[in-house]
This record gives structure tokens, C-alpha cells and sequence, in this order.
């Protein structure tokens, strides 16, 4: 038998509408969409797979811009994930997926990290962590605070 | 209120791994045995609606593919799994006014293929190199995220209520139960409760045995007026009330969108139309991608109150023989997945009294929910073997 080598977890490519997320991520900073008319934060990602978010979800304003979160959020939910949908997270089932509510009230997909999977609870206190996966692109990841 | 429009045939085909067929393929075989149904051929048909869904061929153009012509009604809809019920509204409205008179509505699919796992189908969400944020997605591993969101809805749901595996399992148990007399069911060998334990977990808190099916097959309707579908071959299915609700989710904190879907504005909406109350609903066909879906629905409906989804399933009322019979062909878990048609056909199957062994003996009023989403979008329908109203 010869092990081959799992193949490389898969790298978010920059595209222009992500462009400011993965430059602030890189500078270690969460960013995420702001109004300018109501000042409600916002999370870029609207929908799974249509991600455009050109109106205030408040107040229905299109004047947005890029802001920073302060980074500290808490565990809305968590998914453990035990099928293996790709060889490259073959040796880490099972893994988490979260969903985090940031200190601006905003909720995003993400995963926990530097805490085993049985200690993960609802509401738990957290703040964001970059990984730099490639040259150009980092990604946010929480951990407890 | 009186119907607007009825139900005059069902076409339902092979299901589950019936491999070498495309959708169009399946779509035509379907509508086909519709018109068969009814009694009627395929030059009757003036209206086809699509339902859009995985498959790139549910497209208007699937009119070319089955040599349809001048038909004064032509769409594909898309409101993902709740668009069966938005389809027959556009449809009864549609013949009630006179734009169209026969009305074809059509889902098919052929996501699977011999030889490779649902994981590996369009199901997977698997996808390198996206763009952008679709990418962040994979990055983390989150694919097939079905399966991760309505994990992350359920965890919300047993957190803030106590839901247990033993009250879902029920459903899923109730569900086999009631598949071993679907002829037409994938899943024909009984389980129990300790086999729903035992099945290995996809995303936790979902087991295996909490996921819907993924299928190769096509089901079609046939709509057409209350007086043209009593001339015809099938005893008619009333079409008595529609209800959508689509409630968003701004991604922000202080709504949970995971716990309260579009069930309870849509299904008001659709009795006020039909003119009567959740008590007088025979046989519940509820939308099922998941165990969870049919627990959340029943609460938002009214059957019971939000957070006691799972105490009021616990003792299998839901399952053949109890006293609310809900989703009597095996649903998605058991029979087969064809979205918002799974539902659907079984309510049309019911209505008309010939769900043979698995028949509920009452079947006045059949309500029908469509889910898309990850609980973002609803649809009620109300089948009833009744015109309902002054005629």
C-alpha cells in the first residue's frame, strides 16, 4: 500500500467584491459592511452562494462602506462535521462550522479554533484569528476569549 | 371560497437510482402519465411551468425538448423547495382567469449517477477555486452546506428548547413506517429508534438517518378548471388555498430565523383562503429535507406551541395509525426527493382516497408545505376532495 498525499484544502480566490475583506483579513482585521445612514454593521456574505449585499438591511440605504469589527464575538451555533465531502478534510473529522454573532450584531459563518469540539457551547465568548492561507488571501477563524 | 382550480392528474416515475435518464427525459415521462391520468392528451396541454432546480435543463426551453406548441403559459419558477406550492397558484390563477386552460407543472431531476456517491452529485456544493466569498466557504470545509445549516438550525432549536434525538428519531421512524406501504418508496426495510441512534452522524446534530433522499426521477400536475377536471377521468383535487412567506434573514442578531420559519404567516394566509381551520386538516404532506424541517413546521403551523415541537411528536402521532397523519408515502426521508413534489403527489394520492394500505380514512383537507432554503422560504397549499364555498 502507498499513501498518497491528501490533496490541498481548497483557497479563496480574491474576486473584486471580496477584495477589501481578504486585504483587511490579511492586515488582521475583520472587516465587514457598514451604513453610512444608520450606522448598522452588516455581513458581506448575504445569501449562500449570492453573497451581494448593495442595500442597508436596516435601513435600506446604498451608501455602505468597509468597516472593521472589533473582532470580539460569541458562539451562535455549531455544526460538527463528520462527512468527508473532500479528501483534503479527510484527517480532520470531525470539524466544526460556526456561526458567530460579532459585538456589532453581525452573524457569520466560521469555524472555532484552539478549543476541542466538546467544549464548544452556545454563547461562549470569542474573538477573531487570521490563518494566511496563500500570498494574497488570509481568513478569519474565532477562538475562545 | 370556492376552489379557483383542481388538480386532474398525477405522473409520478421510476425513482431513486434509475440511472442513463436526463431530467428532460424524466419531465416528459411524467407529464405523459399526467395526461394519462387525466385523460387527456398531450395537444390539451396550453401551459407548462418548470420547476428550476439543479438541473440546467429545467428551463423554459424544456418546451423545445418535448415538442410543445402554442402554449399561452410558459415559465420556470424558481422559490427552491416551496416552489411547487408557488407554481399551482400561478397555474389556478392562470385558469381561473383564462389565460391558460391545462396546465402541465413539472419537476424532474438526474443528479445521480452510477457509480458516485450523493457527495459527489450537485448536492455536494463542491466547488474549488470559487470566487470570493463562495470560496471562504470551502476554505473552511463547510460543503454540502445543507447539511451544515440545517445542523447550525437544529443546534438552535435543541438549545433553546431541549429538542432531543429521540423526538426526531420518532419522525424518522414514523416515516419508514409509513414508506414500507409505498410501493414507490427507495427505502422499503423497517427501522427503529435504536437503528436512528446508531446511523452515523453527517453533521451533528444531524444523523444519517435525519437526511432526506437524493433522487433520479420527475413528477408532473395537470391543472385545470373545478368543471373541466369533473369531466375527466380522476376524482378532482380542489386547489383551495395558497400561502407563501419568504421571512430573510439579515444575518443580524435578534432574529433566529433557524427557529421560526415562514410556516405560520404562509399557512394562515393559505385557510383563510380555503375557508377552514388547522383542525379541520385531515393529513398533513410536509416539506422534509430533514427531520428537523417537519418539527419546525408543525410548531410554525400552530399544532402546537413554538419549543414543543418535539414533545408533541414524541409519541408517534405522526406515524401510521396515530392521530395526524403526516407524510404517509415515507415523505423525503424514505420515499423520494423531488422537492416540493414529494410532498405534493402524496397529498394528491390522498385527497383522491387511493393511497390503497397506506390511505387515512379521513382525507377532506390535505395540507401541503413546500421549504427552501435553509428555512427561508414557505408555501401552503390546501388540497381538498371539496370545492369548498357556493360552488
Amino acid at each position: 500500500m502507498t499513501t498518497t498525499a491528501a490533496p490541498p484544502k481548497p483557497v479563496p480566490v480574491r474576486d473584486e467584491a471580496s477584495a477589501p475583506f481578504f486585504d483587511g483579513a490579511l492586515q488582521g482585521r475583520l472587516m465587514l459592511l457598514r451604513c453610512a445612514a444608520c450606522d448598522t454593521f452588516m455581513s458581506p456574505v448575504a445569501y449562500l452562494g449570492v453573497p451581494l449585499r448593495p442595500r442597508c438591511v436596516g435601513c435600506f440605504s446604498g451608501d455602505l462602506a468597509w468597516a472593521a469589527s472589533g473582532g470580539r464575538a460569541t458562539l451562535h451555533s455549531f455544526a460538527i462535521m463528520h462527512q468527508v465531502y473532500d479528501e483534503a478534510f479527510a484527517a480532520e473529522v470531525p470539524y466544526n462550522i460556526a456561526v458567530v454573532e460579532t459585538e456589532e450584531g453581525v452573524r457569520l459563518t466560521s469555524q472555532v479554533v484552539d478549543c476541542p469540539n466538546d467544549r464548544l457551547a452556545i454563547g461562549m465568548p470569542l474573538e477573531v484569528t487570521f490563518e494566511q492561507v496563500s500570498d494574497d488571501v488570509a481568513i478569519p477563524r474565532f477562538r475562545p476569549r | 371560497m370556492g376552489a379557483s382550480a383542481a388538480i386532474a392528474g398525477l405522473g409520478i416515475t421510476e425513482m431513486g437510482k434509475v440511472y442513463g435518464r436526463t431530467a428532460s427525459d424524466f419531465a416528459g415521462e411524467a407529464i405523459a402519465l399526467a395526461l394519462e391520468d387525466a385523460g387527456l392528451e398531450a395537444d390539451d396541454v396550453d401551459g407548462l411551468l418548470v420547476n428550476g432546480n439543479q438541473s440546467p435543463e429545467m428551463t423554459p426551453a424544456l418546451q423545445f425538448s418535448l415538442g410543445l406548441t402554442d402554449l399561452t403559459l410558459l415559465s420556470t419558477m424558481s422559490a427552491f423547495g416551496s416552489t411547487a406550492g408557488s407554481m399551482l397558484q400561478f397555474a389556478a390563477y392562470a385558469v381561473h382567469s383564462g389565460q391558460a386552460e391545462v396546465v402541465a407543472c413539472v419537476y424532474a431531476d438526474a443528479p445521480l449517477r452510477e457509480g458516485a456517491s450523493i457527495s459527489q452529485s450537485s448536492y455536494s456544493g463542491r466547488r474549488f477555486d470559487a470566487p470570493g466569498f463562495a470560496g471562504l466557504r470551502f476554505a473552511y470545509g463547510d460543503y454540502g452546506p445543507a447539511n451544515s445549516m440545517y445542523a447550525l438550525a437544529l443546534r438552535r432549536h435543541m438549545h433553546l428548547y431541549g429538542t432531543t434525538h429521540d423526538q426526531l428519531g420518532t419522525i424518522a421512524v414514523g416515516q419508514r413506517e409509513w414508506a414500507l406501504t409505498n410501493p414507490r418508496a427507495q427505502m422499503r426495510t423497517a427501522i427503529t429508534l435504536d437503528d436512528y441512534h446508531a446511523s452515523r452522524w453527517v453533521a451533528e446534530p444531524l444523523h444519517l438517518l435525519d437526511c432526506c433522499l437524493v433522487s433520479n426521477g420527475g413528477v408532473a400536475v395537470i391543472v385545470t378548471s373545478p368543471e373541466r377536471a369533473r369531466d375527466l377521468r380522476q376524482p378532482p383535487v380542489y386547489l383551495r388555498g395558497f400561502g407563501q412567506c419568504a421571512p430573510g434573514d439579515t444575518a443580524r442578531a435578534g432574529r433566529d430565523p433557524a427557529v421560526h420559519t415562514g410556516a405560520g404567516t404562509a399557512g394562515r394566509l393559505a385557510l383563510r383562503q380555503a375557508g377552514i381551520e388547522l383542525a379541520d386538516i385531515d393529513v398533513l404532506e410536509l416539506y422534509d429535507c430533514y427531520t428537523y424541517t417537519v418539527l419546525v413546521t408543525l410548531e410554525d403551523y400552530g399544532f402546537c406551541d413554538k419549543g414543543e415541537g418535539g414533545a408533541f411528536v414524541a409519541d408517534g402521532k405522526l406515524g401510521p395509525g396515530g392521530s395526524l397523519p403526516c407524510n404517509t408515502g415515507g415523505g423525503q426521508l424514505s420515499s423520494y426527493y423531488m422537492w416540493g413534489f414529494t410532498p405534493l403527489a402524496e397529498g394528491i394520492v390522498q385527497a383522491r382516497g387511493q393511497g390503497g394500505e397506506r390511505q387515512v380514512p379521513r382525507h377532506d383537507h390535505v395540507l401541503v408545505s413546500g421549504n427552501g432554503g435553509v428555512l427561508n422560504f414557505h408555501s401552503t397549499t390546501i388540497l381538498s376532495r371539496h370545492e369548498g364555498g357556493q360552488g
